[in-house]
């Protein structure tokens, strides 16, 4: 991958992870989101948040696997999708559900578990979106920037229990996710513990 | 011995025998035919609702207990269910209960348990005696949303003053149908099938709660809970449990499928409160369907003239 072929990939990423937005409004403005369409928003914003959030968790072994390390330039703009989407995600919450009623949303944030676990998510991502840029990745250090920057794994696995515990009775989607992040945990534990090994041979 | 016979005028060949399978559909075929032929005819695409098949219900009286509020369409009501029996997204009951309950087979009731006058009814023939009305309720779901409703039905006390409850009748119990063939949701164990709610006796005696068997003046769609279902409106609407096929008077507490999955969060009277805290839901709100911003919910979901002396003396936080 030359660096101009890059440039062009992230122009079309950036685009492509607009989609499900611009889907979205579409939906919107043709009346196609069903009965109840704030909860359709509400939903899928979620959705595509955590989706993000897992995708940004492919590209490490994405990388191991294909050997293109370039690949890692891709992750920033993930990252930011995620934050993006669950941005959405809560001014709909505080919005159309609370109002933007600071003292209702301070109850419900105390009250309902999912919603605790929620908002804390949500609050994890702020300093990973704050130490984005280049700018702020230089002036914190690569090393402590990489150790801050493992919240993800957390953010990640209290997003997905959000979703488990919002889910009345059938718990098959919620599943799927906490699998998908599973299996990203287990490649991870299995490739540093081969490269721990062949580091010690 | 007749080796061959001739054959009489009005029999026909073997091959222009209508397939079972499709004589059983048949009403599914037709409504195949016709959506084709509509989708052909419009310019957009319409999903089919079976609406065509129910029956209008005529000389309905109207009640006062009725609510003035603008009506949910036709069209929420029926495309926006909980009824797991036909999978847990709300499109599904709308998309898999089309050929429900299926008119080829008789639609039983059993009443029993703690009474004088037992028995099993054919659903016709059961509702039969009882004046039908409109009521237009107010329905909140557990989950925060709501509707507008115009139910067609009969008091439940009606019902069960025919049966004649003994002194030991403390609870009615009620459940849905058991049948993983019509109700293909019932396949997973999502709920520990058949579906079972209950009241107390004197819940169910109030007048506000109905046995329904339409809304918008027609026969409910197998969605809504085909052919009758019960309706308590100053309940969550999970207690309107829907295609009843048993009517049980017990003595002791009946067992409900939703307090079998979770005790902790759904409770047997689950009378809307928006004072008592529910782990998922903010009971303090609601969204009517139709509109974007959610309202306050009512105590009682605004029934407590009728209904709140039921509850007199009783921590609602504890029986909630």
């Amino acid at each position: 991958m030359t660096g101009m072929n890059i440039l062009y990939i992230k122009r079309a990423l950036f685009f492509i992870c607009l989609t499900p937005l611009i889907l979205l409004v579409w939906r919107l403005l043709n009346d196609e989101l069903g009965v109840n369409p704030v909860e359709t928003l509400t939903r899928s914003s979620g959705l595509w948040a955590l989706r993000f959030l897992l995708l940004t968790l492919f590209i490490t072994p994405l990388r191991w696997l294909t050997g293109v390390n370039k690949l890692i330039q891709l992750r920033r703009m993930i990252g930011l999708y995620a934050f993006f989407y669950a941005l959405i995600h809560m001014l709909l919450y505080l919005g159309l559900d609370q109002l933007f009623d600071i003292g209702d949303i301070w109850k419900d944030i105390l009250k309902r578990p999912f919603i605790t676990i929620g908002f804390i998510s949500f609050l994890m991502l702020l300093p990973l979106v704050a130490t984005s840029t280049n700018k702020m990745m230089k002036r914190i250090g690569g090393k402590n920037w990489k150790r801050l920057h493992k919240l993800t794994y957390l953010v990640a696995a209290a997003s997905c229990l959000h979703f488990l515990m919002l889910v009345k009775a059938d718990i098959r989607e919620p599943i799927i996710y906490i699998v998908i992040l599973a299996g990203l945990f287990i490649v991870r534990l299995t490739h540093f513990s081969k490269t721990k090994l062949s580091v010690s041979h | 011995m007749i080796f061959f016979r001739k054959k009489a005028s009005w029999e026909i060949p073997e091959s222009e025998v209508t397939d079972y399978k499709v004589y059983q559909n048949r009403r599914q075929f037709l409504n195949n035919s016709l959506a084709i032929g509509l989708a052909a005819a419009l310019p957009s695409t319409s999903y089919a609702i079976s609406n065509d098949q129910v029956e209008s219900l005529t000389n309905l009286e109207k009640s006062s207990f009725s609510s003035d509020e603008k009506q949910t369409p036709f069209e929420s009501i029926t495309t926006y269910n909980n009824f797991y029996e036909f999978g847990t997204s709300k499109e599904s009951p709308s998309l898999y209960a089309t050929e429900f309950p299926d008119r080829t087979k008789p639609w039983n009731i059993t009443i029993d348990g703690e009474c004088d006058k037992p028995g099993t009814y054919d659903y016709h023939e059961l509702i039969k005696p009882f004046a039908l009305e409109e009521r237009i309720y107010r329905m909140r779901c557990v989950e925060g949303w709501s509707m507008v409703i115009p139910w067609v039905g009969f008091p439940l006390a009606d019902l069960i003053k025919q049966a004649q409850p003994n002194s030991k009748a403390k609870y009615v119990e009620f459940t849905t149908l058991l049948d993983p063939e019509q109700m293909p949701g019932q396949n997973r164990r999502v709920l520990d099938w058949p579906y079972v709610e209950g009241l107390r006796i004197d819940e169910a005696m109030n007048p506000l709660t109905l046995l329904s068997v339409g809304l918008y003046g027609k026969e409910l769609l197998g969605q809504s809970g085909a052919p009758i279902r019960l309706v308590v409106p100053w309940k969550y609407g999970f207690k309107g449990i829907k295609s009843i096929v048993r009517i049980r008077f017990v003595e002791k507490m009946p067992m409900t499928a939703w307090m079998k999955a979770n005790a902790g969060e759904y409770g047997f009277y689950s009378n809307v409160n928006p004072n008592v805290d529910h782990p998922r839901w903010s009971q303090a709100k609601e969204r009517r369907i139709g509109e974007f911003l959610k309202r306050k919910t009512l105590m009682f979901n605004g029934y407590s003239e009728q209904v709140a002396d039921l509850y007199a003396g009783m921590d609602l936080k504890r029986y909630f």
